[in-house]
């Protein structure tokens, strides 16, 4: 035992991202989440933007918990509404880089409403958003995303209702960015942060996890590791593919890829752009240039 | 840290504004540069208003879409540094409470305007009610004090408003703007002074180095902890979870009792500090009437002719309402022979003022369900029935 405690602890690429002291976390052995923040934690090193100068919000769930385990302004709001706060950070200070992460349930169930505002209006941020097909941290109840057929607590008999392509539901609503990996996909998801990380403009990644404890365990699917090795054999890489062509069945294959990489101005562009148009010279302008007004 | 405004948004001069524009200028005057809000009778006029004065003043509005989204987007806007607000009325109002319950427990400074109208439900949307009163001050889950402001008329929206952004800022909570909708829609003039006459509260930035700050550690008065904002190079993590002075979470029921225990006595503790009211002639009344927000205005012509009968009625009216004058009411249980509770709702501040009379005297309520205000006949019968030789 006083070998092990002596021993030099390695340093590990994540470990200046993380608040060690915060460890060990709450994810169960063989959950994707955690590999998606090994992406995260090397995407941020790779990236030039300055560590304090990103802010990352998340809800409520297992995915939600990413904020309290990163060291970066962090913010674990209410179920759903991550993104609405990040709005009202990334147009509140607009030299910050706002992280939206959670989890498919708090995105697009009970704040699917948000998510397709804020990729309407083309708000500068980025939203990751962990795929499981399932709520976990609730025990496994079906989701917006849940595979037809799927068993969940609350599908016993196997899930009857169409779930969102999420890559085809950013994409219409006017993400400038969209992309989909699986947590098997560790460079592609990293890269793929890189570009989201730096793009101008509301990006959006999905990144499919196995949650071995609950969508796997009540549809027989193996362990974590089984799991991934499903990834492997039923993945297809098709980048520029057509996301109406994507959608995800139970046991069905995954189509992998970055779907939607363009330009357009962000809420905050037009905003400027339309007041000074119409106030000419009395229009104060909001942003980088503007200077902050935090006190009376 | 006490200071004055920003002349940028002060609109020094006298106007002929409505309740809902000059709440809207008293956000502006006391530092506001972030309002979200959704549409809503009878409040969107203090939007309207906003979004049209903002954009050369500096600053943002944006229209969400719900009143969910507009309560936590202000929040987001706080943590980057600026003053923010939002607008509603009541079904807005229910809508909102998750995220008053996230301020309380966030400690995040911001304002919520609720102009009433008639409820349950969507109720009367043109027309006005009191009945948000309590739900102002229990209506998100769990345990948390909050305060509230009570204008009756549209100069008292304008200087309130400026008082509860003054407050949240001092208190590191959300505070209440509960006007009704027809102090939102009268139109009065307002005066709007110069922009060194107005008090205004900035916000309590820590003085802690990054490496010993605890963003949950009281700093001010023994009680409020200093903050940062985002981008400062703290790594400040903020959550809704019962959380540690390092803001981290903690699932037990010794943090649950020093975390939520500092939020609800920061304001308990401080409440006589806190507590605002207006007293009329309460020296030597056998009667107090205590009303607020457009009722007192009715009650005053029902007192001012009880008056002229000889009948020694006085007014109480707390303009904060939220802490409740506690200790005044108590005082005056032991001087008066009874109390007359005038209310545009089917009792709430009655319930509040009875508890304290704590049968020392009568206490009266003199109810309404809302759509127009009372009768100011009901008020002083009820007045001169309390006065009453029994």
């Amino acid at each position: 035992m006083e070998t092990t405690a002596k021993r030099k602890k390695t340093a590990h690429v994540a470990d200046p991202l993380l608040r060690m002291d915060r460890m060990p976390h709450i994810w169960c052995p063989g959950c994707g989440i955690g590999a998606t923040v090994n992406c995260f934690a090397s995407a941020l090193a790779k990236c030039s933007i300055k560590r304090e100068k990103i802010s990352i919000v998340s809800g409520i769930g297992c995915t939600g918990r990413v904020a309290g385990y990163v060291k970066l302004d962090s913010f674990h709001t209410t179920h759903g509404r991550p993104i609405p706060f990040a709005t009202g950070l990334a147009l509140a200070n607009p030299d910050l880089k706002v992280v939206v992460y959670s989890g498919d349930g708090d995105i697009m169930a009970i704040g699917g409403n948000h998510f397709i505002h804020a990729a309407r209006r083309n708000v500068n941020m980025t939203v990751i958003c962990v795929n499981n097909f399932i709520y976990g941290m609730t025990g496994g109840q079906v989701a917006p995303t849940t595979p037809l057929e799927a068993r969940t607590t609350t599908t016993p008999y196997g899930c009857y209702e169409a779930p969102f392509n999420l890559p085809f539901l950013a994409e219409s609503c006017g993400a400038v960015y969209v992309a989909r990996w699986t947590a098997l996909h560790i460079r592609n998801t990293t890269n793929s942060m890189v570009e989201a990380l730096t793009k101008k403009g509301f990006s959006f990644i999905e990144v499919i996890s196995p949650c071995p404890t609950l969508y796997g365990r009540l549809n027989k699917l193996g362990d974590g590791l089984d799991t991934l090795k499903f990834f492997r054999e039923n993945s297809e890489i098709r980048n520029d593919a057509d996301t109406r062509t994507i959608d995800i069945g139970f046991k069905g294959k995954i189509v992998c890829g970055t779907f939607v990489n363009k330009e357009a101005p962000t809420c905050l562009d037009r905003m400027n752009a339309q007041l000074a148009k119409v106030l000419k010279g009395r229009y104060v302008p909001w942003g980088a240039s503007a200077t902050t007004v935090s006190e009376g | 840290m006490k200071t004055t405004a920003d002349p940028k948004g002060v609109l020094t001069g006298e106007h002929f504004l409505d309740g809902d524009w000059s709440c809207a200028e008293g956000a502006l005057a006391a530092g506001c540069r972030f309002v979200a809000g959704y549409p809503i009778t009878p409040s969107t006029e203090t939007v309207e208003r906003f979004w049209q004065r903002i954009p050369t003043v500096g600053g943002i509005f944006i229209q969400m879409e719900d009143e969910i989204a507009s309560s936590i987007a202000i929040q987001g806007a706080v943590w980057a540094g600026l003053k923010a607000m939002t607008v509603t009325s009541g079904p807005g109002f229910s809508l909102m409470m998750e995220h008053i319950g996230l301020a309380a427990m966030t400690e995040t400074p911001c304002v919520f305007v609720d102009v009433q109208r008639g409820g349950p439900s969507t109720g009367l949307p043109t027309l006005p009610g009191q009945a948000d009163i309590m739900q102002a001050r229990w209506g998100s889950h769990g345990d948390y004090e909050v305060i509230a402001v009570c204008p009756n008329s549209p100069q008292e929206s304008f200087n309130l408003t400026v008082h509860a952004f003054n407050l949240s800022e001092q208190y590191r909570v959300p505070v209440m703007v509960m006007l009704d909708e027809c102090v939102g829609h009268m139109y009065e003039k307002v005066v709007i002074p110069e922009p060194e006459d107005i008090e205004v509260f900035s916000r309590r930035w820590t003085k802690q180095p990054k490496d010993t700050y605890l963003p949950f550690e009281p700093e001010f008065d023994g009680w409020i902890p200093g903050m940062v904002k985002a981008g400062d190079g703290y790594f400040l993590h903020v959550t809704g979870l019962t959380h540690d002075e390092r803001g981290y979470p903690q699932m037990n029921a010794e943090c649950q009792e020093k975390c939520v225990r500092r939020l609800v006595d920061k304001i308990r503790k401080n409440a006589e500090r806190i507590v605002r009211y207006e007293e009329t002639s309460m020296e030597g009344a056998d009667v107090a009437v205590v009303t607020y927000g457009i009722t007192s205005r009715v009650a005053y012509a029902a007192m001012e002719t009880a008056r002229s009968h000889g009948v020694k009625v006085g007014m109480h009216r707390p303009t904060v309402i939220w802490p409740f004058p506690e200790k005044r009411i108590r005082e005056l249980a032991s001087q008066v022979k009874a109390f007359v509770v005038v209310e545009m709702n089917y009792g709430q501040i009655y319930y509040e003022v009875e508890r304290l009379a704590a049968g020392k005297c009568d206490v009266h309520l003199v109810d309404h369900g809302g759509g127009t205000v009372h009768d100011p006949e009901a008020i002083l019968e009820c007045i001169i029935k309390a006065a009453g030789k029994r």
